[in-house]
C-alpha cells in the first residue's frame, strides 16, 4: 500500500465515522468504561505494591529471647550478619517500663518487677533490604536462646490477599467489559461495510486489493479503540492526580502515600493506548472477516 | 491476447454446464460481440475473463499468462488490466461524476496529480466533462453509461468487458454508447461486449461469438446477431 492509498483509506474511515458517528461515541465510550476500570485496577495494583513494600521495609524483626538466654551471643551474632542494617535491644526491664508507660496505669504491674518480670529480653532488628526480612527473620530464630521471632508477616499477608481479591474483581469486570466493547466494535463495524456494500463491490471490479478495502474497516475501528481509550487515560490521570495531591496534603503516614513516580505510571498509560487499539483493530478485524465478502 | 481452450464451467447442483468445452482466440484491438439468449453463458465467460470466478475445466490464457493459476498480487494485475461496463451502471450516488471517474484510480493508488489529469481527459472522451460536478441521479441513462466508461477507460485497460451495456438504454443512447465503444476500440483497445441488442450487432458488422446453453454455436468475422440477418 502507497501513500495514496493510505490517505485515501484514512479520508475513507473518516467519512465512515462521521457517518455513524453516534454508535461510534457510544462503542468509544464503552471501551473508555472498560479500560477505565482496567486502568483504576492497575493503579490500585501499582500503589497496593508500594504500600506492601512500604510496610515491609518499615517493618522490624522482634527477636524475644528465651528467659536466661546469653544476650551477648545474639547481639554479636548479629552484629556479624551482613543483611542486618542495625538493631536496638531492649532489656526485659525497660519492655515492662515501656508497657506500663503505654498503659498509663503502674497500679496493675505492681508485682512484677524484678523476678516476676514476664517480658521476655528482645532486639527490634532492621534489615538493609525488605526483601530480605522473612529470611533473615528466619535465620535469627535458629539461633539458640531465640524463642520467637515476629516481623508482622500476618499483616503483610492480610494485605496481599485483600489486594489479591479486588484486583482478580477488577480484572474479570474488566475483561468482560472489554468483550462487550469488542462485540460493540464488530456490530459498528458491520454496519459501516453494510453502508458502504455498493462501493466496495464496485472495488473489487476496479482491481482494489483486498487490504485495499479492508484497511478504512480497520482504521476506524482502530480509531474508536483509540479515542475511548485516550479518554480513559484523560479521566483516570485527572481522577489520579486530584487523589494524589490530596493524599499528599493530608500528610498520612508515608506508607499509603500514592505512586507518583511516572516511570511506573507512564506504562500503564501506554499499556492502555496500546490495548485500546488493538481491541478497536481486533473487534474491526473479525467483523471484516465476517461480513466482507471480498 | 485472450485464449480459451477447451474451458468448461460447471455451477455446483447443476445438471448442465453453464459454458463446455469453449475454445476461442480473440486478439489484441478486436471488437468482439458475444451473443445468445438469456442464459447461454455469456455472462459467466465474462466473469471468466475478468477471473471473477475460475472454470471448471480447460485452460485460459490472457497475454501468454494461465489465468487459472494468478497468485492473489497476480490476480490484481490481471484485474487492473481490463475495464468493466456493467448494465446498471454502478455508479456511486453520494459521488460526483468526476469522483467516480477518479475513484478507478484511487482505490489503485495512484497520485492526485495523474487523478487530476487524466479524469478530465477520460471524460473529454465520453463527452462528459461539463457534467463532471453532476450527481449521477442528475444524468439520463445514457450518459450514467457513459459515465461508467470513462471510469473503465481511464485507467487505460487493455480490455473492456461489457455485460449488456445497452440493457437500460433506449435505441439512440444504445447508438451512442456503441459509437463511443468504437472510437475507443479505434485507440487498440480490445472490446468485448455480451448483448442481446441485435440491431447493434447487426449494423456494427464486428466478429460474433455466439453461444447457446453453454455452447458456442458460432464465431464469425463481420457477422451478425443471427445467422438469418
Amino acid at each position: 500500500m502507497n501513500i495514496n492509498s493510505f490517505r485515501y483509506c484514512m479520508r475513507q474511515s473518516v467519512v465512515s465515522l462521521r457517518r455513524n458517528l453516534w454508535l461510534a461515541v457510544v462503542t468509544a465510550g464503552i471501551i473508555a468504561i472498560s479500560l477505565s476500570i482496567l486502568g483504576g485496577f492497575l493503579l490500585l495494583a501499582v500503589n497496593a505494591d508500594q504500600m506492601i513494600r512500604n510496610i515491609e521495609s518499615n517493618v522490624e524483626i522482634g527477636v524475644f529471647l528465651e528467659d536466661g538466654a546469653s544476650i551477648e551471643d545474639t547481639r554479636q551474632k548479629l552484629d556479624r550478619h551482613p543483611g542486618i542494617h542495625n538493631y536496638t535491644f531492649v532489656s526485659k526491664e525497660e519492655g515492662l517500663r515501656d508497657f506500663s508507660r503505654s498503659l498509663g496505669d503502674r497500679v496493675l504491674l505492681v508485682g512484677m518487677e524484678g523476678e516476676n518480670n514476664p517480658l521476655p529480653d528482645l532486639f527490634r532488628v532492621r534489615a538493609n533490604e525488605a526483601e530480605e526480612v522473612p529470611s533473615i527473620a528466619a535465620e535469627i530464630s535458629a539461633y539458640p536462646g531465640v524463642e520467637l521471632v515476629d516481623y508482622g508477616e500476618e499483616l503483610v499477608g492480610r494485605l496481599l490477599n485483600i489486594t489479591g481479591w479486588i484486583n482478580t474483581l477488577f480484572l474479570v469486570i474488566s475483561i468482560l467489559l472489554a468483550l462487550g466493547a469488542i462485540l460493540l466494535i464488530i456490530t459498528t463495524i458491520r454496519l459501516s461495510v453494510l453502508a458502504r456494500q455498493d462501493e466496495v463491490g464496485i472495488m473489487k471490479y476496479l482491481g482494489a486489493s483486498n487490504w485495499f478495502i479492508r484497511f478504512p474497516f480497520l482504521l476506524e475501528g482502530m480509531t474508536m479503540g483509540w479515542t475511548g481509550t485516550l479518554a480513559a487515560a484523560a479521566a483516570l490521570a485527572a481522577v489520579y492526580y486530584r487523589l494524589a495531591s490530596s493524599l499528599q496534603q493530608e500528610a498520612l503516614t508515608f506508607f499509603i502515600q500514592p505512586v507518583t513516580d511516572t516511570t511506573r505510571l507512564l506504562p500503564i498509560f501506554v499499556g492502555l493506548l496500546l490495548l485500546g487499539t488493538l481491541m478497536g483493530g481486533f473487534g474491526s478485524f473479525i467483523s471484516v472477516r465476517k461480513f466482507l465478502r471480498v | 491476447m485472450i485464449q480459451l481452450n477447451n474451458v468448461t464451467k460447471q455451477y455446483p447442483g447443476c445438471a448442465d454446464p453453464a459454458l463446455g468445452d469453449i475454445s476461442l482466440e480473440i486478439e489484441q484491438g478486436e471488437f468482439v460481440f458475444l451473443v445468445g439468449p438469456s442464459g447461454a453463458g455469456k455472462s459467466t465467460l465474462i466473469k471468466l475473463i475478468f477471473r471473477e470466478q475460475l472454470p471448471t475445466g480447460g485452460r485460459m490464457y490472457f497475454n501468454q499468462r494461465n489465468v487459472t493459476a494468478l497468485k492473489q498480487k497476480e490476480l490484481l494485475e490481471h484485474r487492473r488490466k481490463i475495464g468493466m461496463v456493467f448494465q446498471d451502471f454502478r455508479l456511486l450516488k453520494q459521488k460526483t461524476v468526476f469522483e467516480n471517474v477518479a475513484f478507478a484510480l484511487e482505490v489503485l493508488g495512484r497520485p492526485p496529480k495523474e487523478i487530476k489529469e487524466k479524469v478530465p481527459e477520460a471524460l473529454d472522451k465520453v463527452g462528459l466533462l461539463d457534467k463532471a460536478r453532476s450527481f449521477p441521479d442528475k444524468l439520463s441513462g445514457g450518459e450514467q453509461q457513459r459515465v461508467g466508461v470513462a471510469r473503465a477507460i481511464v485507467k487505460d485497460p487493455l480490455v473492456i468487458l461489457a455485460d449488456e451495456p445497452t440493457g437500460n438504454l433506449d435505441r439512440d443512447n444504445s447508438r451512442q454508447l456503441m459509437d463511443l465503444f468504437e472510437t475507443i476500440n479505434q485507440g487498440g483497445t480490445t472490446i468485448i461486449i455480451a448483448t442481446h441488442a441485435w440491431e447493434i450487432v447487426d449494423r456494427m458488422k464486428k466478429r460474433v461469438i455466439a453461444l447457446d446453453g453453454g455452447r458456442m454455436i458460432r464465431d464469425e468475422q463481420r457477422g451478425g446477431y443471427c445467422h438469418e440477418h
